[in-house]
Formats: C-alpha cells, structure tokens, sequence
C-alpha cells in the first residue's frame, strides 16, 4: 500500500532528534500498550504481527505522521478489539459486555517469558522453489499492492544483484491479510546508491534489501 | 482457516472502516472522550500549566491528555476478557526495561573481539554464535551480524515500520522510529551519519541495511586501537547501542553512555 509508512527516500521529514539517556518507556502507560501488544500477538488471524503492521499503515496518513509511536500502537489496539468484535461500550468501560464469557487460555505470568523470548519464526521449513540463485542480476517487481506489502517504493523498478538466499519465509503480502503463508524464497539483494538514487550519489554506496520471490523478476 | 479473496476484502474494509472511526476516537484530542468529559477541556489544562514547569513528555508529537486512562481502560478490558495478566503484563515490561538491551549485544561483539574463532562462527551463523553464550533460550536464527571494516560501514534501518534486533539492542530509541531517520537513512547515510558525528572516509563504501523482512541486523563495530590490553568485560563496556546500528564508531574510552 503507498502510503507514508513507505518514507525511504522522502525529503522534509524534519529534524533528526536524539535523547540523551533515553528511557525504554517514556511514560508507564506506553510499557502497558508494549506488553498488551505482545501478549495479544501470541494469537493468530488478525493478531499475527503481519496484520498488526498492516493495521498500522492503516492509520490515516496525517494521525500516522503525528501520533506517538505508541500512541500509534494504542489505536491499532483499539483497532483490532473493535474488527474483532469487541464493542466501544467494552473499551469505554474497561468491563466486558454482561453475558459474555472471558478467553481461554488466560497469558500468565508464568507464560510470559516465552511470549518475550519466543518470537513466532517467520520462517519455514516447507520446500519451495527458488527461482533465483546468488550472483543474479534482478529487478524489483513494478507493483502496487493496495495492501501489506514489505517492497518499498524506492526500490521498485530498479536493478540490483542477488547476494544471498535467506531460505523459505512467510509472504507478509498474504499472512497479513488471513490468506495462508504463501511460504517462498527470501532473498538478500544488494542495489546500488546510484541505480536508486541516481547519478549524484555515491559510486561506492548500496542498499541492501530482503526481497520474497514475488517481489522479483531476471533482468 | 482459509479464506477467500472476498472474505478477505470484506475483513480488511472491516478493519480499514474500524482504523478511521477508531484513530479519531483515540488521537483527536477534540473528539468526544470515553469517560464523559470533554479532551478540550484537558487539553488546555495541560497546556495552561505545561509552560509552568519541566516536562518529561519527550514525544515530539501531541499526545491526548488523558491516554494513560484510556490505556488503563483497555487493560482492565483485556484482563476482564481473560486475554491478558496484569503479573504478566508487568513480566514483559520489566523484561525490556531491565534484562533485554544493549548490553547483550556488546557481550557478542566484545566476544568477537578476542576470539576470531567465534567471530568467524558469528558472521557465518549470528543465531547459533549468540546462542553459545546463553542469549537467548532459543536460536534466533534469523540473525544475521555485517562486519564493519577499514573499507566498509554498515548502517541498519527499517525504512517501513521499526525492526531492529531488540534480543541483542532492546527496544529501539525513538530517532531510529521516527520518520527523519527512516526517510534519510536510504538516501542521504552519509549526511545522517554525519549528523551522528560519523566522518565515513569517500573511500569507504557505505552498505545500508533496510530490515523489510523478519532478518534482524546487528553490525560489528570496529575493534578501536589502544585497547589491546583490555579484558572482554572491559571491552563489552566500550560498545554502545549505537555502534551497533552502525550510527557510531566505538571510542576507545569512556563507554558508559548509550
């Protein structure tokens, strides 16, 4: 989806600003958005990590540019409870609806090492076919998927070299939005500054990307 | 559970209509406010007495007055649903703010340092090296360590949303999210550099590494002259967080700050 979310290469984005001593969370509230966000990942569908970066990008373009970074991720929150049927009289009140049962299983305390260490793998043991091998000349795939996608902008069209075979991953273009793994090829592919960027930039300078088999043509 | 093209259309209009009624109800600070009052009113409380002392709001962007008791609203929801535990809603926050960070990662680069063995191992294999010293309770074997070198600086960023090796780093400073750095990392490093106090040599060649998949990048950091007398510890004391992202070369003294 071309939204502000895929910002590399803009211009105007403002001033680069660094903290000092810079806190984990900067307010207690953030933490809690933090951890409810990782304990409510451990489930599947909707609340897959593919569909949580997707529900970010969701955002309307001008909250996405103003909000917080975990204000962001407290309305993707709120978003989510709501798709999954939760309603706004539940989130007002802090109380579930009269009538209804609570989940199983409950995360414990116990439990929540693993939700911390224990990140899903994206990645897949399932054969697939490569259709592309380390040395390749390649070029990104002019698309426009109107949904997730991990293929920026800035590098669609554009000409690069296949560094490295990464193995068989989850397509976040299908797992983000519920239609199966559509496990593939990953793929390290190495672009030069100046094929991005043009004539300007450094001869010696490259971007590196991790590139699915969908995302990819033979150039 | 498969669905098809439609479904799938359908939930997604679901969740897209659910993000713009939802975003409006949680960030416009003039939208009506769950608990009955009004956020203009709090909004110019907080901005008639924000000028009167010292805030330790560090957020660049407004940020609604009252998000903290929204945010206790949901967990008191999500507790009452059966879909979270306070204990371990407290399990995961003191684990990233006291057990996972920078310090895990400089134990692996400082290993690295005085053991070409394992340096070898690492750069062949991060998940199976960092699991030799006990890191992690699994292999994160979709690590992946880039060496800085005399001819080559790499710099790591996620130009799409914020991936960073949180195992090795912690959770990621709030520059490497936001949109100045995602935006320039790919096509100015060397200026971005430059502003972290980076002079990268025209002979250099800069590799940016753009986190678009589930493959986390560490970079190595030099080893600095002058330290060949150092102990491990002494060495792993030296590499800040940002040596690792690749913004900062290590210095061969005072390590302390990050």
């Amino acid at each position: 989806m071309n939204s502000v979310h895929d910002m590399g290469g803009m211009h105007n984005m403002g001033r680069l600003e660094r903290e000092a001593n810079e806190p984990v969370f900067h307010h207690p509230w953030e933490g809690r958005v933090y951890a409810m966000t990782r304990a409510t990942r451990t489930r599947d569908g909707a609340w897959c990590l593919d569909a949580h970066r997707h529900a970010i990008e969701l955002l309307p373009p001008a909250d996405y540019l103003r909000m917080s970074y975990y204000e962001k991720w407290f309305a993707v929150l709120t978003n989510l409870l709501l798709a999954a049927g939760t309603t706004p009289e539940e989130i007002e009140s802090g109380r579930r609806a009269p009538g209804t049962a609570p989940a199983v299983p409950r995360l414990t305390a116990q439990s929540a090492p693993d939700v911390v260490d224990l990140r899903p793998t994206a990645r897949r043991d399932e054969p697939a076919t490569a259709h592309f091998k380390a040395g390749q000349r390649v070029r990104a795939r002019n698309i426009h998927p109107t949904g997730h996608t991990r293929l920026p902008r800035y590098v669609r069209g554009k000409t690069g070299a296949v560094v490295r075979d990464r193995g068989v991953f989850v397509f976040p273009d299908a797992h983000a939005h519920d239609r199966g793994d559509k496990a593939q090829h990953l793929y390290s592919v190495r672009f030069t500054a100046r094929e991005l960027w043009g004539e300007t930039a450094s001869p010696r300078d490259s971007v590196y990307l991790d590139m699915w088999d969908d995302y990819l043509e033979h150039a | 559970m498969a669905n098809d093209d439609d479904d799938s259309v359908g939930r997604r209009g679901f969740i897209k209509g659910a993000a713009m009624s939802a975003a409006s109800f949680v960030g416009d600070p003039h939208g009506a406010s769950p608990g009955g009052h009004t956020h203009d009113r709090d909004h110019d409380h907080d901005h008639g007495h924000g000028h009167g002392h010292d805030h330790q709001d560090h957020d660049h962007q407004t940020v609604p007055a009252d998000i903290a008791l929204r945010v206790k609203a949901i967990e008191s929801l999500l507790v009452d649903k059966g879909l979270v535990d306070r204990a371990a809603l407290d399990a995961i926050v003191d684990a990233f703010e006291t057990k996972i960070g920078p310090r895990n990662g400089a134990r692996v680069v400082a290993r690295a340092w005085t053991d070409p063995a394992f340096k070898k191992r690492l750069l062949a294999d991060a998940g199976a090296a960092v699991a030799e010293l006990g890191l992690t309770r699994h292999q994160d074997e979709d690590l992946v360590v880039v060496e800085n070198t005399a001819d080559v600086h790499n710099l790591v960023v996620c130009t799409l949303c914020s991936c960073y090796p949180w195992p090795m780093l912690g959770l990621p400073p709030v520059w490497y999210k936001s949109a100045p750095y995602r935006s320039r990392a790919v096509i100015d490093p060397r200026g971005v550099l430059k502003e972290f106090g980076v002079d990268v040599d025209q002979k250099v060649e800069v590799r940016v590494w753009d986190s678009t998949a589930e493959i986390r990048y560490l970079v190595l950091p030099q080893r600095p002259p002058g330290t060949e007398h150092l102990t491990e510890e002494q060495l792993a004391a030296l590499v800040t967080r940002d040596s690792m992202i690749g913004t900062a070369k290590v210095a061969a003294a005072e390590g302390a700050a990050r």
